[in-house]
């Protein structure tokens, strides 16, 4: 018995230093990311694990550890917990709110951590080495430069928008801007929360005030998916165009099939967290200087360029 | 036997309340019809009727269940998670047997959401009487439980059913018996049977007797724990229904889907006229208060002049007038 527990504790300390050794070879790059609880979030930490996954194959030295928070005050908690037991050479964090995870990551910033941000900036932005995002107004103007084109400059159009939100108001303000001056005409534009079966009741909503619509815009792809089903069913045909947003794999694949209704997609893609994780490698191991500030354009997905934002494997 | 009695004095002043309660819901939702008519004709057009009662089916058919766990006493915030839950171990279960049992996927699916169903709210019912924890806890743990689970299960994002089952199973939300949509008529197929239980079968008594004073009821030999048990089933049992009735729709289960349901569900069973604190159900009533719900949003939609940034305020206060009107009615 006693024999047994000194062996024990003996192989736990081999593990331990053997654990410190590696871990002082080795640099690390810790990734904090919100769990998925809804489609792009998903989409983020599939893409997020895929580039762990990569990175630690084609790089022995360098470890890519993702760590997912349910919320803002336990990305604080998992920061803490990341940051205590070793030392971080990068932190990639797509966090929760800007203003909570300000102090936190400038805390980690402290030590001597390169600090990546994604999506959503600090309040602070020079805590930040490195920030990458989508372009949220390119989302609603180049939706709005292809619905003009294919409407020929005028017609009447409903449009769905999400949750009361910064990425919100610039979609819509993007698609705003666009239209003015040409005779495309917003009938009515409502919150549905990026959420299907809202969307799907504000569509049949919709559908009964309006006897006549061109085109549908739901600026996010999960909204689209109830609007195309309540078009389905009441079986108008006055409805040219219904168009989301985000790339979601199901709308992508619909692009691919060369679908009459829904022709193009703009990607908001959670794949840019893989952009991240990588350019950060690049500065930790090719000393490539990534420094600044990128921004992701939006450009249309079509029929010719859809494959290369198309993850059947992703869940989102 | 006590409770009969003691009850029977007070019966003819009871009856002259239960009429007003059972009547308020239905004039709300008539006044509601005329507001709506006046402010957009197209409001009472048939296609509008039919789409918003149709949409308000899934509400209505948890809040039967709700009419049973609420009169008994109880309380269950878990049903919007459980919704997402059994809609999603239905299309998994659906998704798999689709290639050996074609079409029989959709039946066999059937029965399991309504066995999934009936074990989540034995599992409720179970916590609340044998575990004895305040209803509100313990359906706020399994409210988060079974939302982590479809989270869990879908990967944070969408379970789809089979392309094979979609076509034939889409009937049971978009179809029509004698021009009335599916859902509608399971609605009032649910609520019948409600209705039965509660007003003609002893259940019924049983529940409105420890919902009202539970002390009473256990001296009169009524089982607490079997009663409320049993209204918890019941409201699992609706819930299957209910998701049985929403797969079709869009086909798909997400880590939103159901979400603040719960919310709509208790706010129905409370314009219906029964009472949170628990005793008598009012299940008709119930159903009225889910379709107001629903009619009040698609209201906001059609008429021009909310800003789309105050709708929910506008929603609160109409539903805030509803029960003033109802309180003041009822106190006459």
């Amino acid at each position: 018995m006693f024999r047994r527990k000194w062996i024990a504790a003996a192989t736990l300390g081999a593990l331990l230093l053997a654990g410190q050794a590696m871990a002082q070879d080795k640099k690390v790059i810790a990734v904090s990311i919100p769990a998925a609880d809804h489609g792009w979030t998903a989409g983020i930490v599939y893409h997020a694990q895929a580039a762990a996954k990569e990175i630690n194959a084609a790089f022995p030295n360098v470890e890519v550890v993702v760590k997912t928070s349910p919320s803002a005050a336990e990305q604080v908690s998992a920061l803490e917990d990341l940051s205590a037991s070793r030392k971080l050479d990068a932190l990639v964090i797509l966090p929760y709110s800007s203003e909570e995870l300000t102090q936190p990551v400038k805390a980690i910033k402290d030590m001597g951590t390169f600090i990546t941000v994604v999506d959503r900036g600090l309040t602070d932005a020079s805590v930040q080495d490195l920030y990458l995002a989508g372009d949220n107004i390119a989302v609603g103007t180049n939706t709005a430069k292809f619905m003009i084109d294919k409407l020929g400059g005028k017609g009447d159009v409903v449009v769905l928008r999400g949750i009361p939100t910064v990425i919100d108001d610039e979609r819509i303000k993007g698609f705003q801007d666009t239209i003015k001056g040409t005779n495309l005409k917003v009938l009515d534009i409502q919150y549905a929360h990026w959420n299907s079966d809202e969307a799907f009741k504000l569509m049949q909503d919709y559908l009964a005030k309006y006897p006549h619509i061109d085109a549908v815009w739901a600026n996010d792809d999960d909204m689209l998916l109830g609007v195309l089903e309540a078009v389905k069913q009441s079986g108008r045909t006055d409805i040219k165009l219904a168009l989301g947003g985000n790339g979601m794999k199901d709308i992508v694949k619909k692009v691919i099939d060369g679908d009459a209704m829904t022709p193009v997609e703009t990607p908001y893609p959670p794949s840019m967290i893989k952009t991240a994780i990588y350019m950060t490698v690049a500065n930790l191991i090719g000393q490539a200087p990534v420094r600044g500030t990128v921004k992701l354009d939006a450009p249309l997905i079509t029929q010719a360029n859809a494959k290369e934002y198309y993850f059947p494997d992703s869940p989102f | 036997m006590a409770v009969m009695t003691e009850s029977a004095p007070g019966r003819r002043a009871l009856d002259l309340n239960v009429s007003w309660t059972d009547i308020g819901p239905f004039l709300a939702l008539a006044a509601l019809l005329v507001v709506g008519y006046l402010i957009n004709p197209d409001f009472l057009s048939a296609t509008n009727l039919a789409n918003v009662i149709t949409r308000s089916a899934f509400i209505a058919i948890i809040a039967v269940g709700a009419t049973f766990v609420i009169s008994s006493g109880g309380l269950d915030l878990s049903v919007g998670s459980m919704a997402a839950f059994i809609t999603g171990i239905t299309i998994m279960f659906m998704n798999t047997v689709a290639p050996h049992a074609g079409s029989w996927a959709i039946p066999a699916g059937m029965a399991v959401a309504i066995l999934v169903g009936l074990l989540c709210g034995l599992a409720n019912g179970l916590i609340v009487t044998v575990g004895r924890i305040e209803p509100f806890i313990a359906t706020l743990g399994t409210m988060g439980i079974f939302r982590a689970l479809i989270t869990y299960l879908t990967d944070g994002g969408t379970i789809p059913i089979d392309r094979s089952l979609r076509e034939a199973y889409r009937p049971v939300y978009f179809g029509t018996v004698a021009g009335i949509p599916v859902p509608i008529l399971i609605s009032i197929a649910v609520a019948a049977v409600a209705s039965f239980i509660l007003y003609k079968m002893k259940y019924g008594r049983k529940c409105a007797a420890v919902g009202a004073n539970e002390d009473v009821a256990r001296y009169s030999g009524i089982s607490v724990i079997r009663t409320r048990t049993v209204a918890y089933i019941v409201q699992g049992v609706c819930v299957a229904i209910a998701a049985i009735c929403y797969v079709p729709r869009l086909g798909a289960a997400t880590p939103t889907t159901g979400q603040l349901w719960e919310l709509q569900v208790i706010t129905a069973v409370v314009i219906g006229g029964t009472a949170l604190r628990g005793g008598k159900g009012h299940v008709w009533g119930t159903v009225a208060g889910a379709v107001i719900l629903e009619l009040i949003a698609n209201l906001m939609v059609l008429s021009d002049f909310v800003s789309e940034y105050l709708v929910a305020a506008v929603q609160g206060v109409i539903i805030i007038i509803a029960m003033l009107i109802q309180r003041f009615s009822n106190s006459k």
